[in-house]
């Protein structure tokens, strides 16, 4: 296969970027996308230039780092995908394809197509846990779970925080992380004793951050690696509701 | 000089060792905690839960990782589940036997307290999980569930869908992340170590490179803890992330750790086939789907029918056939041997003849395909969108691919190394598995050191040796410092001058073969011989002609990679050494000269019976051997047989 890449280049946070074209030749369909990259930056340095820069650690889907839109659609056109699942046959000979870094205020550029998102990991750190140091805990069967329950937690834990609903979002939201967060421990008895407070100190830390609020887009389901449900957020809102309201508790 | 290797194991019996360990070991104080500075490097299973561990009981901690965030360390990947003594299926599990299992399964090369202490642990880790809000897999009454792997007659493996590695981690994420809001945790991300500081023999801190603006830094600490994984991408070809390396470990080796093991290296049977030469990796199917797959060549040579027009009578399910009580769960070196010798022999199948059909039809006929849906969906989903073809009607085709490495950094039942002050946790040390490790075992040891084992070893360590007093601790200001940032640097300057044609890639991948070929599933005398005189060569064809584009002073992950390969470049030269030295063939470490008349590793328990411990002499130089004596006391030392 031929292809037409355009690839945004950024030195870092401060510099200006832009696109920058590039035709590509011998791509095989059975390569994955970042197959594909790594065969162009392995021509680039060939050539004497600098490689793109990109994240990715796994390559199979799970540690969420790969990030990149892929003509305009974040992780590219299959659903339920992330970049590094992506393989060149969903593509056609002689494609052109755009790829540009997350975007997002409260994803700065670190350079190219690799974004800085520590700020999810600051709302986890102001409440998304459950405070249960270690040892001393009961035995693991001494409290049932519903499997209902269980399964719907499963279904929010199974966000890799990759950051493509905010990507994906015209507001820039990260409400669906938020709530995939907020789902995933609300649905557990474990989870119960600090529902409200966590719900409240997650939402601040989200809204403090710079994202944008939520107005029923659903791009972030549509483009979720992991099928997360917007239904989540429904959730979150009625527990954040619930917290400002009838909960005193800190 | 060789190591003085005092296990430090406990005297009494098996059974009550850590218990007396625990009540002898030295405490500190809760008010004397935060005089501690603990650095731990990794933000894994063991790291994040050691970090998390550590900070709750009041030490300050200082958390580093290559990664953007923690919560994406590669522990994140494992599928299949977790093992624990739990016995809730009421099938006669239990710590002792979990503990047998465990060494019978490492082909009695690790250490029996070790692996008791393991077993013992493992109850406690899903406790914790559970309280944390792990979501494990539960069944209608919603008391937790398990499943079978490899090796065990039990069924003993917690899991969460086939995400356990991720649910598991994202458990110790959030205790991490309680930690850094509350200040007692301060997380360096995206930041590498380069080097361990040592003064008076003790490890005193690290050097790190921010890896996005390129500074290196100095970090001092009371004590060090690496929870760095393993080697495995030594292989290039691994299931190992991108970025899993052996940088950490192999600088501390060289400062003075002892490296021991090298050559176990775990081949796991059933990850999807390599495809073409721009491959970067491989992918695993989780040990869990044998639970339900059949593994089977054709037993025509050569025959390439499509799997479904091979009628019944002419399949050959070579491991139900040879390993009749336990079948398709055979431990993962023993079905690796197994799916290569039918390769070698010309059964394979796929277009490149290196690959077998791990088959479904069985277990979707009697179960339903909803019911296969709900066990292993994921699984069926990420096999679909790397080979294109759907798993519900065809047969996976599978091969064996390096996934694991049992050798490690050498440590004492307390996982200190060789250097006091230097602990080593997780798969970055070589305890608990001896030559082979079990499936569902790797996420339990990784949690048992960082929940369990390493809060009270390193209090222990710091009880007896810490300085408490801040005007006598030893700051980045010493001269140790000075010279260990110096060595940093000046390597990479060396690395930038050189300013050749070739890629690091490209290295990489040509050492990744001549491990593939000569250190893989199967070695010999000749192909180790071959392999420890390319490898210098390569190294010395990396050093005059490598090309790194860019600086140093910047995001650039063609720095890090050099930094890598280039100590994969030295380490792949211990790893083959090692194998050329242990003249027997045990669990993934199989000499072909050293086989029984079936094709069985053979093992020589009484010259063998040892870790083998490397101890770095110099770029270039032979490593020098010191060895720790195995001693079984508990356990008769059979040939393992899962026939």
């Amino acid at each position: 296969m031929k292809i037409t890449l355009h690839a945004w280049r950024q030195k870092d946070a401060n510099s200006p970027g832009g696109m920058q074209t590039r035709e590509v030749d011998g791509i095989s369909k059975d390569m994955s996308f970042l197959e594909m990259l790594d065969k162009v930056n392995e021509d680039i340095i060939n050539e004497g230039g600098e490689p793109i820069a990109f994240d990715h650690d796994c390559r199979e889907g799970i540690c969420g780092t790969c990030s990149m839109m892929i003509n305009g659609q974040a992780h590219g056109p299959d659903g339920g995908t992330t970049t590094c699942q992506l393989h060149m046959r969903s593509f056609q000979d002689g494609d052109a394809i755009h790829i540009e870094p997350w975007r997002s205020r409260a994803f700065p550029v670190v350079r190219d197509l690799v974004v800085d998102r520590s700020s999810f990991d600051r709302i986890v750190q102001a409440g998304g846990f459950v405070s249960a140091n270690t040892g001393g805990c009961q035995d693991a069967n001494s409290q049932l779970v519903p499997k209902v329950s269980s399964d719907l937690a499963m279904d929010a834990a199974a966000c890799i925080g990759c950051g493509a609903c905010v990507a994906s979002c015209p507001n820039g939201s990260a409400m669906l992380f938020v709530a995939a967060k907020i789902g995933h421990l609300a649905n557990l008895p474990q989870g119960q004793p600090e529902r409200y407070s966590r719900a409240r100190s997650m939402v601040k830390q989200m809204d403090a951050e710079g994202f944008g609020a939520c107005s029923n887009h659903y791009e972030c389901e549509a483009s979720c690696p992991k099928d997360i449900p917007v239904t989540f957020i429904s959730d979150m809102n009625r527990d954040v509701l619930k917290a400002s309201t009838c909960h005193s508790d800190k | 000089m060789a190591f003085n290797l005092d296990s430090k194991i406990p005297e009494g019996p098996l059974a009550d060792k850590w218990t007396k360990h625990r009540f002898d070991m030295k405490l500190v104080n809760p008010a004397n905690k935060r005089k501690f500075n603990v650095i731990v490097v990794g933000s894994g299973l063991a790291g994040a839960s050691a970090a998390a561990s550590l900070s709750e009981l009041g030490y300050n901690v200082d958390c580093f990782c290559f990664q953007d965030s923690p919560r994406r360390a590669h522990s994140i990947a494992a599928q299949g589940g977790i093992n624990a003594a739990k016995n809730y299926p009421n099938d006669g599990d239990s710590v002792r036997r979990l503990f047998y299992d465990t060494i019978k399964g490492g082909d009695y090369r690790s250490r029996e307290a070790n692996v008791y202490r393991l077993a013992e642990v493992s109850n406690s880790i899903i406790d914790q999980c559970v309280a944390q809000g792990v979501p494990f897999a539960r069944d209608y009454g919603g008391l937790l569930d398990n499943r079978s792997f490899g090796g065990a007659q039990v069924s003993r493996t917690f899991y969460a869908r086939g995400q356990t590695g991720q649910q598991l981690l994202i458990g110790a994420y959030q205790a991490l992340s309680k930690e850094i809001g509350k200040g007692s945790v301060t997380m360096h991300t995206r930041t590498e170590m380069l080097d361990v500081v040592t003064v008076d023999g003790k490890a005193k801190g690290i050097i790190t490179r921010d890896l996005v603006s390129g500074e290196i830094k100095r970090h001092a600490g009371d004590a060090v803890l690496l929870c760095t994984g393993g080697y495995g991408n030594v292989f290039y070809l691994s299931t190992n992330a991108m970025g899993s390396n052996v940088t950490a470990a192999f600088r501390a080796h060289k400062k003075g750790a002892g490296f021991a093991n090298p050559c176990y290296t775990q081949i796991h049977p059933t990850c999807i086939p390599v495809s073409s030469e721009h491959q970067s990796k491989l992918t695993l199917m989780s040990e869990s789907l044998r639970n339900d797959g059949r593994v089977w060549v054709p037993k025509k040579k050569g025959d390439d029918r499509p799997p479904s027009d091979i009628p019944e009578g002419e399949r050959d399910y070579y491991l139900e056939r040879r390993y009749p009580s336990f079948g398709n769960l055979v431990p993962r070196d023993v079905a690796s041997r197994a799916a290569k010798e039918r390769c070698d022999e010309g059964f394979g199948v796929g277009e490149s003849g290196l690959a077998v059909y791990l088959d479904f039809a069985d277990a979707i006929s009697r179960l339903g395909e909803d019911t296969i849906r709900a066990r292993y969906g994921n699984l069926f989903q990420m096999y679909e969108k790397i080979a294109a073809e759907n798993p519900y009607k065809t047969p996976m085709r599978i091969f064996p691919a390096v996934h694991y490495t049992m050798g490690g950094l050498w440590v004492d039942y307390n996982l200190q190394t060789t250097v006091p002050g230097l602990f080593a946790l997780g798969e970055c040390n070589f305890s608990d598995h001896g030559a082979n490790r079990l499936g569902a075992s790797a996420l339990m040891q990784g949690l048992a050191d960082g929940y369990f084992v390493a809060p009270y070893t390193v209090s222990n360590y710091l009880g007896e040796h810490g300085e408490m007093d801040a005007a006598k601790k030893v700051t980045t200001a010493h001269p140790a410092f000075d010279e260990a940032e110096a060595a940093v640097i000046a390597r990479t300057e060396r690395l930038l001058a050189v300013n050749g044609k070739q890629s690091i890639d490209s290295f990489h991948k040509r050492l990744g073969l001549i491990m593939w070929d000569n250190c893989g599933m199967g070695r010999t005398k000749e192909t180790l011989t071959k392999a420890l005189e390319e490898i210098p060569k390569l190294r010395e064809e990396f050093w005059s002609d490598v090309r790194i584009p860019g600086g140093d002073k910047e995001f650039n992950a063609e720095v890090e990679k050099a930094n890598r390969v280039a100590d994969f470049l030295e380490f792949a030269e211990t790893m083959c050494l090692d194998a050329l030295t242990r003249e027997e063939s045990c669990g993934g470490h199989f000499r072909e000269e050293h086989q029984s008349g079936e094709g069985e590793a053979q093992r020589d328990d009484e010259n063998y019976a040892h870790a083998a411990v490397w101890e770095y002499t110099g770029e270039g130089n032979r490593p020098e051997l010191s060895m720790e004596q195995l001693e079984f006391e508990n356990v008769m030392l059979t040939t393992r047989s899962y026939k």
